[in-house]
């Protein structure tokens, strides 16, 4: 028996992590042709996002992908970040599990430093070649060229060659060409939708790419905006797991129990320290001391300190240590990419507080986009993202798709069988999670996994987004209705009355008393048209009741994007991005008219139907809504309980004759 | 058309214009009172012995987008109308919904709003479609038996026309217009008129000489009978004094079709005293005859049944003899064709079914 045992004991060695994920590929992803393309694109590309934005450069990255033969294909992906110091490049690039980011409690895209190493490891197992990587570093005089492969069974980098060379017009950045096994296609999981998707949610980047035919599409800037450099931050103890609390204590440097919990966490003071000491001593029916050294810590008084943690109420994490998109440019994102589909509507994006689950802070976002050209019979399309990555495989198993789930859709305007799943309607779903560290179902970081809190979150974001929709929905059906009046008025009545007029061979006559009596409303309406390099606003009021009105407009537009053009007779303030008009005597059938330019790239963040009135009954109005109470408008008095306007003296009981739609089927 | 005729229509077109007129210049919103043309709204005027719409009156208002647009078709239609008659002109239902191509907003989006139009402008112009120089596609059914009539034809020849002798198997075709300037009904030897749903039993009594042996004029339906079909049987009913029965099969549609020959159709009620034939009888096939021939019979599908139900809320079905017979029919949930009598041979129609039928309405 003991030699049965002595030869399994040779067999048994340590294997190196680079062996580990070789033997294990689909655990980082690369488990099929087509994925590990994406794979190996989506990991160059997220560490040269990361890299620029760590280093505040507007990111601009290329993207080009050549066809060696069949199955094999050569990845170039270059960015203008702060580039790399030679010694560093080899491991880098060569060496699983080593990163700057590892142990940081930071938002950023990549976590374990495992992602582009094993891009290089998969090319050099699947075809043998090694991957060649360039850098420079601002205001050296060189740049450095490497080939790279991974010996797996050391986990450490092999350089095969390193040349220093001169690089034409490049201040700094890194670039990196790798061949590998895979499959280029096309549709929801293709290269073309990651990168999409990517310039959605980073509309501060510049992203070109060069597919394997040679078409190139440049995903162009939308904002010059940085988003902030996100802050480093120690754990927040909410949430936290027993067996994470007890290795912080063994490793920690503090010598006292309460240094520990205040110095190696987030948002406890000596207060809140003494509170959880206090609370645990409670628990575990004897005093803890605050002296204790946190390494001497039993297993029944670390979970008496878990436990008390729960109890005490500790400030949310800070909001600095993530970068949500923000509702603003969320909006952008979306529509400098989508705008081709010309939806109809753009949910105003909702960015939720940060929150905290398991001692990681988190910040849930989501927008939506209706109508226009999205296909109306399908599934809605749901665009997933954590901290700023596109997320598209493992729909099914992610967060995101549950929270959507559990949603009852139907009060929202959209289908849904039975008020579950996922809903059916021309409708676009985003959803952000950042978080300082995202609980991934997998190392391949494929799906958020499903955390209460995080779905929590998820929930009320979009419900709140939802509701817009809801809203608009109304909105439009309203105006649809007063469309249709309007067509009336517009041109059916003109013509009858022109039509009647040639027929019993006298004048026209003068229209108003009828139209006002059709119409009885004061109509807004407002249009955007883009105009060059400005968006030209027209807001046109016209005067369809019975008397003279006198009324205030109030909208509001996005400060940078505002300009002198907005100065007219009618302007009595612009403050803060709240604009108000003032529309004297506007006499019945009267119309009047504002225009103005908007400028700029938050231009288009403007929307027409943020349109508020007062100084006059809302009930006669059409196409804006009673001011809400929160503007603070000097002088704003709004009128509620004006007497309603007269009826028609001429309203009927008749029932309408074209709407008895009984079918005349006894005839002919 | 007499030239007095032509000028009262255009007097009442322009009414109907100038009524429209009159109120946008009062500043109102345009609307057009029509009566309702449901079945609530019928009642029977026991004067003419016929049903007409009753007090019940819709509007047709410019405040929404349908009635608006249906006004200024109704304006359109007229200036058609009138132009056609001073240029001696007329066209049919279709070739007017065509020309509304060229009307903008006035367009009619199918034919069957340009028909009904053209109702509602008979209503409330109180003029007959063929006064507008308006007419159908199809024109009405075929005549056989020995009746003599004078049609002026298109070159205005008065042709002498005996609907047995002078005409091909097919019989005499009614024209869409049988007033009295284009036929003139002359005499009949014939003692009743038969008037007959289908195609198929039309032409088993012709092929039975069934004309011949028992002195009757049979007329095809071709289904819901055309206007010119009912106004035609009307006249032969009035002027040559002939009793009418009217032969179907034996489902809810048909009843249908025997109520618009007799008492008038909701959907011109309007005009049920030029239509319809108050002493019109109904011979079968009836819900008795199911039974009492044992015919061969289909189940009612949902839509029958719904017929039916619909038929029982109708008020010209309200009398005993309808109300049985309707209620018979849901009962053994059954209907058949006229045909089905050919269960006991081709002749059993005009040697058995129709003479015993005929004779206990007195009529053989």
């Amino acid at each position: 028996m003991s030699s049965i045992a002595e030869k399994l004991a040779k067999n048994q060695k340590e294997i190196s992590v680079s062996e580990f994920f070789e033997k294990n590929r689909q655990i980082l992803g690369f488990d099929s042709m087509s994925k590990s393309l994406i794979m190996g694109v989506k990991e160059a590309v997220d560490n040269s996002l990361d890299a620029c934005e760590e280093a505040s450069i507007p990111p601009e990255i290329f993207v080009q992908i050549d066809k060696v033969d069949n199955n094999e294909y050569t990845v170039i992906v270059e960015d203008n970040g702060p580039g790399i110091v030679k010694r560093q490049i080899p491991n880098v690039f060569g060496r699983l599990l080593y990163g700057s980011r590892f142990h940081s409690l930071r938002q950023s895209r990549g976590q374990q430093g495992i992602g582009i190493s094993a891009t290089v490891m998969y090319g050099q197992i699947t075809t043998g070649k090694p991957s060649h990587v360039q850098s420079k570093v601002d205001k050296e005089e060189t740049a450095w060229g490497m080939d790279i492969i991974v010996d797996t069974k050391k986990n450490r980098p092999e350089t095969k060659r390193e040349e220093p060379f001169i690089w034409e017009g490049k201040e700094h950045g890194t670039r990196i060409e790798f061949t590998i096994k895979g499959r280029y296609i096309t549709g929801r999981q293709s290269i073309f939708e990651y990168l999409k998707n990517t310039a959605i949610v980073n509309p501060h980047a510049r992203i070109a790419f060069i597919d394997p035919d040679g078409r190139r599409v440049v995903f162009d800037r939308a904002t010059e905006a940085l988003p902030p450099v996100p802050r480093e931050i120690k754990p927040h103890p909410q949430g936290i797991e027993l067996g994470t609390l007890m290795n912080m204590a063994k490793s920690t440097g503090e010598k006292k129990l309460s240094n520990f919990l205040k110095n190696d966490f987030n948002r406890i003071s000596d207060r809140v320290a003494k509170e959880i000491i206090d609370k645990a001593s409670e628990r575990l029916g004897k005093d803890l001391s605050s002296n204790k050294n946190p390494a001497n810590l039993d297993i029944t008084e670390t979970k008496a300190l878990h436990e008390a943690i729960d109890k005490v109420k500790i400030m949310a994490p800070p909001t600095d240590c993530l970068s949500p998109i923000g509702e603003e440019l969320i909006k952008k994102g979306l529509k400098h990419v989508l705008d081709e589909a010309r939806p109809e509507y753009y949910a105003p994006p909702v960015t939720r507080s940060p929150s905290v689950a398991q001692g990681n802070p988190f910040i849930a976002e989501c927008g939506i986009v209706y109508g226009g050209e999205l296909p109306k019979d399908s599934q809605v399309t749901i665009l997933r993202f954590a901290n700023r990555v596109p997320l598209l495989y493992q729909q099914g198993a992610c967060v995101v798709t549950k929270a959507i789930e559990n949603i009852d859709w139907r009060r929202y305007g959209l289908e849904q069988r039975g008020g579950k799943g996922i809903p059916y309607g021309p409708a676009i779903i985003l959803v952000h999670v950042a978080s300082t560290k995202v609980p991934f179902t997998s190392e391949a970081k494929e799906a958020i996994a499903n955390l209460e809190e995080i779905q929590g979150e998820i929930d009320l974001a979009l419900r709140a987004c939802a509701r817009k929709l809801k809203g608009h929905l109304n909105k439009a059906e309203k105006r649809k209705k007063t469309r249709a009046k309007f067509e009336i008025v517009q041109d059916i009545i003109p013509q009858i009355a022109a039509k009647s007029a040639a027929i019993v061979g006298k004048d026209v006559p003068n229209l108003s008393r009828t139209i006002t009596k059709i119409m009885n409303v004061v109509w807004i309406d407002s249009k955007v048209e883009n105009g060059g390099k400005a968006k030209r606003v027209s807001i046109n009021i016209y005067n369809y009741t019975g008397k003279q009105q006198s009324f205030k407009v109030h909208t509001l537009i996005p400060r940078a994007a505002m300009n002198d053009s907005i100065i007219s007779e009618h302007l009595v303030e612009a403050e803060e991005g709240k604009v108000t008009w003032e529309f004297r005597k506007v006499p019945s059938t009267g119309t009047m008219t504002v225009d103005f330019d908007l400028v700029g790239e938050m231009a288009d963040v403007f929307d027409p139907e943020d349109l508020y009135i007062s100084g006059i009954n809302p009930t006669i109005v059409m196409g804006a809504d009673p001011l809400p109470g929160d503007w603070n408008i000097k002088g704003i008095k709004v009128i509620e309980d004006e007497e309603p306007e007269e009826q028609d003296e001429d309203e009927d009981d008749e029932p309408d004759y074209d709407e008895e739609g009984e079918v005349l089927e006894d005839d002919e | 058309m007499t030239n007095e005729r032509h000028q009262e229509t255009i007097e009442r077109l322009h009414g109907v214009a100038e009524d429209i007129y009159d109120q946008l210049d009062k500043g109102q919103i345009p609307k057009m009172s029509i009566p309702l043309r449901t079945k609530t709204n019928i009642e029977f005027d026991p004067k003419k012995s016929v049903w007409k719409y009753g007090k019940n009156v819709g509007a047709r208002s410019a405040k929404k987008i349908k009635g608006a647009k249906m006004l200024l078709r109704t304006l359109f239609m007229v200036e058609f109308i009138q132009e056609m008659i001073s240029s001696e002109r007329s066209s049919t239902l279709r070739e007017m919904y065509y020309i509304s191509e060229g009307w903008g907003d006035g367009k009619f989006n199918s034919q069957d709003e340009s028909n009904l139009l053209a109702e509602d402008l008979e209503i409330v112009s109180k003029c007959m479609r063929e006064d507008f120089k308006l007419r159908p596609e199809e024109d009405g059914a075929r005549v056989i038996g020995d009746m003599t009539l004078i049609e002026t034809d298109r070159k205005g020849k008065r042709k002498r026309i005996n609907c047995r002798d002078d005409v091909g198997d097919s019989g005499y075709g009614i024209p869409y217009n049988v007033e009295g300037e284009k036929i003139e009904l002359l005499e009949s030897n014939a003692k009743f008129v038969i008037a007959i749903e289908t195609g198929g039993m039309f032409d088993r009594l012709v092929e039975n000489g069934f004309d011949e042996s028992n002195d009757a004029l049979l007329v095809h339906l071709k289904g819901q009978p055309a206007r010119s079909t009912r106004r035609f049987i009307k006249r032969l009913n009035n002027e040559l004094g002939l009793p009418v029965v009217v032969f179907t099969d034996g489902d809810p549609w048909s009843f249908r079709i025997f109520a618009s020959v007799a008492y008038g159709a909701i959907k011109t009620a309007h005009i049920s005293e030029y239509l319809a034939t108050p002493t019109a009888e109904f011979v079968g096939i009836t819900a008795t005859d199911i039974l009492n021939y044992d015919l061969p019979t289909d189940k009612l599908t949902d839509m029958d049944v719904r017929a039916l139900q619909s038929e029982l809320n109708d008020p010209r079905f309200k009398d005993h003899f309808w109300r049985s017979e309707i209620e018979a029919m849901l009962k053994m949930n059954k209907k058949a064709e006229q045909q089905a009598l050919a269960k006991y041979g081709l002749d059993f129609v005009t040697d058995k079914y129709l003479p015993e039928k005929l004779t206990e309405m007195g009529l053989l």
